[in-house]
């Protein structure tokens, strides 16, 4: 199993990938928010693929891409060939909604629990989305770049005085 | 001569009586001091240990450095049985309201004691997802600088604690000015 090899046979199948790039040695493509369930349910059940390991599943906020500021990427892995791939999904951060990986990955229910927590990132027909780590009260989403640097000045070290909303 | 002497080099102190007046067979002294006198020298510790301040705590209670030496020979890992609550380590926002569920759980009277830069004001955990300071939730009668704090700081906070116990009246848990205190946290 080669870098081109699987590039070619989702490129078959699935016309609209792009943004293919070989960081490190490793396959990393962009999928279309609407289709992410479905590119993954085909790299899982298609008998020459195999990812039927999801390494990793996280969130990049980058505030600069307008229309696309948060980036959602999994990490899958074809343990029979020992072979790793990255896919990339871009959805605004104004209405940050993606399909749940859950009825492919039911390890993926955590990890989206936490990208959700920590980026707002909404997954549609996840069994369960609420916070994972952060207290149920927070009503920011802490690892998103759009808060203040601390104030040098400060005096105290509660939330208020630091604009992170408390 | 007896064969074995007991007590030879002994080191062992004596509290001192407290003030009062004695005469041929009988002591009059007030309750405050003597329950005080009582309380100090035998407070049962809770420990609420998180992090690298609650090694330093286990090295206090053990034998170099003998808390036991104190009163406080037995920890107590009930809040039902303890009076003195010893925070040891950095406290998540998330479980803040653990912490003051077992501060609730003690019974009157109870102190604490923020052992750390962590537990007095959230030390290096200037962030998001660590409470700035037990102080926050529960009150705090003193507060163990270091990070993490020597075993010698420990017990310096302890026998701190202990002169504030000997010297609190006995109507201090139901003066208006305690029960303020315990409002403004939200405790009744």
């Amino acid at each position: 199993m080669t870098n081109e090899q699987v590039k070619q046979q989702l490129l078959a199948q699935f016309p609209d990938l792009g943004a293919w790039e070989e960081q490190y040695g490793m396959l990393t493509f962009n999928v279309p928010a609407a289709k992410n369930l479905e590119v993954i349910q085909y790299l899982y059940s298609d008998a020459a693929l195999q990812f039927r390991f999801l390494t990793d599943l996280t969130a990049v906020h980058y505030p600069d891409r307008a229309g696309e500021e948060l980036c959602v990427v999994y990490h899958l892995h074809n343990l029979v060939e020992n072979f790793r791939l990255r896919m990339k999904a871009y959805v605004p951060v104004a209405d940050p909604r993606i399909q749940s990986v859950t009825p492919v990955f039911s390890g993926a229910n955590w990890m989206e629990r936490e990208t959700y927590d920590f980026f707002g990132v909404n997954f549609t027909g996840h069994p369960n989305l609420t916070r994972i780590l952060n207290v149920d009260e927070m009503d920011y989403f802490p690892m998103r770049k759009e808060y203040p640097m601390e104030d040098p000045t400060r005096t105290d070290k509660d939330d208020e005085m630091f604009g992170r909303g408390g | 001569m007896r064969p074995v002497q007991y007590n030879e080099n002994s080191k062992v102190k004596l509290a001192d009586i407290p003030e009062g007046y004695s005469g041929e067979g009988f002591m009059a002294t007030k309750f405050d001091q003597v329950i005080g006198l009582a309380r100090a020298n035998s407070l049962w510790p809770l420990p609420f240990a998180t992090s690298c301040c609650g090694i330093e705590f286990m090295a206090t209670m053990g034998a170099n450095y003998d808390l036991a030496r104190f009163g406080s020979e037995r920890m107590g890992f009930t809040p039902r049985q303890c009076d003195m609550l010893l925070v040891a380590g950095t406290i998540a926002k998330k479980m803040a309201p653990i912490l003051r569920q077992v501060y609730l759980q003690m019974a009157e009277p109870r102190w604490v004691i923020a052992i750390g830069a962590c537990a007095s004001s959230g030390g290096i955990f200037d962030s998001y997802p660590v409470l700035q300071g037990i102080d926050q939730v529960i009150p705090v009668d003193v507060y163990v600088p270091g990070c993490p704090p020597r075993p010698e700081g420990i017990l310096d906070g302890v026998l701190k604690l202990q002169e504030i116990v000997k010297n609190e009246s006995l109507r201090r848990r139901h003066s208006d000015r305690y029960k303020a205190l315990l409002n403004e946290y939200g405790i009744q």
